[in-house]
């Protein structure tokens, strides 16, 4: 064995590249049950891999076959039935793990310097990953699928002089069509996977190069031992191979719980119109899309005000596309001199506190009729998030902090 | 070799020259990928106009028929539709149809019909915010569901945009232009081209 690895080690990092990544990679001992969810959204990315490529074994890319074929699939296919739901339930989930873990980087300021590019490869991510499910959401060619894309895709029509061109280019075709369904196959399957491993693996290499944040937001790399060794951290492995396993079971329990006694979850994660074929004269009554949607929907939604110049439809887009990149400038927003939570002062815990509200209160009335009073808080609510990320420069350095101590805590 | 009598100003201005040279080979490279993209022979020649015999059509039903994928709308509108047209021009956003792009030149007018036959309303039923089918709602007053002074058009479900029987579009809706009115011209009283404008009209 021994003579194995080393003949192996004479030809490729073998041994070097387990130490430096998991043997004796030193990350701060005081992880909690936030940092749970980064592993676990590499176990969702291979997870849904892995489901994925035994669909693609069984589905027809075709708008006259796909309907059928997934159908096929639930009922036909000797287990197809496990290998979908967990696909298509997998897919919240998955959200649910990235939601939670780009929560922690904010309670914890882990976007911040130097783990700035940690942040926007992740940032990236999140937004490969929608893409990734928005175009998957089509394949099924249910009714909810076909008018999602047609109003998703027509959003860019907003887009003043290039928007009409634009979006022909993305259909393939004067209407959402075989076409569509043909190339969001090809992204889904092939181009938008490859690029999210690689950006999983930019998003990783930049994490082990400057090392983890932690609960107390401090640099364990500051206090070191003799020979070089943080005195806070703990190698990864087997302390948080461990303790990542931990929570894998606990989330797998939670999972198989769904998909094995409410695979819909109520509507939440498969919505009924999608068990009706793709009708291209026929919208169905209310159009929703899946919830991790819906606090950007409803920003879409929210902005009315027709005196805009160019009109309020490409100012919706326009806010929608914002919502997501304000989230890029994290990093330079916030001028706390403390990082985490825990030695923040009161103003940073009530913007976060209201700003999660708001995230909440948007992803509910995304699912809700834009009228009324609905209308006026989503307006509320839009107006709150992008207060949250404009006003931080200002109220993270008025902000009273506590003292941080020089070791974790 | 020596690096001593490195002219390194050449070296910069040929490493620039063959980069710019590569950048405009990777464009013309790219372009056929690009290009792939676009609406095939065949999503063309499916765009071909279609014929429809609306005899057996009643007065204030809707008719959908496909055309280039799109539903296309025929209604025979009662002359009570039409008295309407002209009396809720407050409410509307482009009564007169000042958009050129949503329709041809014969179809703007108040009715945004062809003058011969201004009762035959035909559209793109396809709503201009984001392209959901608007329902139906010619009923008139509480029976709509739409409030006691409407007076009859369409409603979209999905963000709530209104519009009249000649599909003109309501102020303060998130559409913003009225529905489109698709090329079409009159074989006989009851059956027309979608597609075609009269011009092009062979006889």
């Amino acid at each position: 064995m021994e003579k194995l690895m080393s003949w192996i080690d004479d030809r490729f990092p073998l041994t070097q590249v387990w130490e430096e990544h998991m043997a004796q990679y030193y990350a701060p001992k005081n992880f909690n049950f936030w940092y749970f969810f980064g592993s676990l959204a590499i176990l969702m990315l291979v997870m849904q891999i892995i489901t994925g490529i035994f669909l693609t074994m069984h589905y027809k890319p075709d708008a006259e076959l796909a309907f059928a074929s997934v159908e096929y699939i639930m009922r036909d296919v000797p287990w197809g039935w496990l290998m979908r739901y967990l696909h298509a339930v997998g897919a919240s989930m998955f959200f649910i793990v990235v939601y939670l873990h780009m929560f922690r980087a904010m309670i914890y300021g882990s976007y911040r310097g130097p783990r700035e590019l940690i942040w926007i490869f992740g940032m990236v991510i999140f937004i490969a990953l929608m893409a990734e499910s928005f175009m998957g959401y089509l394949l099924p060619w249910g009714n909810m699928s076909f008018w999602g894309a047609q109003v998703i895709i027509s959003l860019f029509g907003a887009i003043p002089y290039v928007g009409d061109g634009l979006v022909e280019w993305l259909r393939g075709d004067y209407v959402i069509s075989d076409a569509t369904l043909n190339r969001f196959f090809a992204f889904h399957v092939a181009a938008v996977p490859l690029v999210l491993v690689i950006l999983v693996f930019l998003h990783i290499v930049a994490l082990h190069k400057v090392g983890s944040n932690n609960p107390d937001g401090i640099e364990i790399k500051k206090n070191k031992d003799e020979n070089g060794i943080p005195l806070d951290g703990i190698p990864f492995h087997p302390y948080y191979t461990v303790k990542d396993i931990v929570g894998v079971i606990v989330f797998l329990m939670v999972f198989s719980a769904i998909i094995f006694f409410a695979p819909e979850l109520g509507g939440w994660f498969l919505e009924a119109d999608n068990f009706t074929p793709a009708d291209p004269v026929s919208t169905p009554s209310h159009i929703v899309p899946l919830w991790y949607f819906t606090p950007y929907y409803s920003i879409l939604r929210a902005v009315t005000w027709e005196w805009l110049p160019g009109g309020a439809k490409l100012w919706g887009v326009i806010a929608m596309f914002a919502s997501l990149i304000v989230l890029f400038f994290l990093p330079w927003l916030d001028r706390s001199p403390v990082k985490s939570i825990r030695y923040r002062g009161g103003i940073f815990k009530a913007a976060l506190a209201i700003f999660v509200a708001a995230f909440l209160l948007l992803g509910w009335l995304g699912t809700q009729p834009a009228e009324g009073i609905n209308l006026l808080l989503a307006q509320i609510g839009m107006f709150l998030y992008f207060a949250f990320f404009l006003l931080m420069p200002i109220y993270t350095s008025l902000d009273s902090t506590k003292p941080v101590p020089e070791r974790l805590t | 070799m020596s690096d001593q009598n490195v002219d390194k100003g050449r070296r910069r201005m040929l490493t620039l020259a063959t980069s710019a040279v590569g950048a405009v080979g990777v464009g013309f490279a790219v372009t056929p990928f690009i290009l792939s993209m676009t609406p095939s022979a065949r999503a063309k020649a499916a765009g071909a106009p279609v014929e429809v015999d609306f005899s057996k059509l009643d007065e204030g039903v809707l008719l959908t028929v496909e055309w280039q994928g799109k539903p296309v709308w025929i209604v025979k509108r009662s002359d009570a539709m039409m008295e309407k047209l002209g009396t809720i021009s407050d409410l509307l956003s482009d009564p007169q149809s000042e958009v050129e792009a949503q329709q041809p030149a014969y179809a703007k007018n108040t009715s945004r019909a062809q003058e011969k036959y201004p009762n035959i309303s035909v559209m793109v039923g396809l709503c201009t915010h984001l392209g959901c089918v608007p329902l139906e709602k010619f009923a008139v007053g509480p029976a709509s569901d739409m409030g006691g002074d409407w007076p009859g058009g369409y409603f979209c479900p999905c963000h709530g945009s209104k519009f009249d029987m000649a599909g003109r579009v309501y102020k303060s809706v998130p559409a913003p232009t009225n529905l489109v009115i698709p090329p079409f011209r009159f074989l006989s009283e009851t059956q027309i081209v979608v597609g075609e404008n009269p011009e092009e009209a062979k006889v």
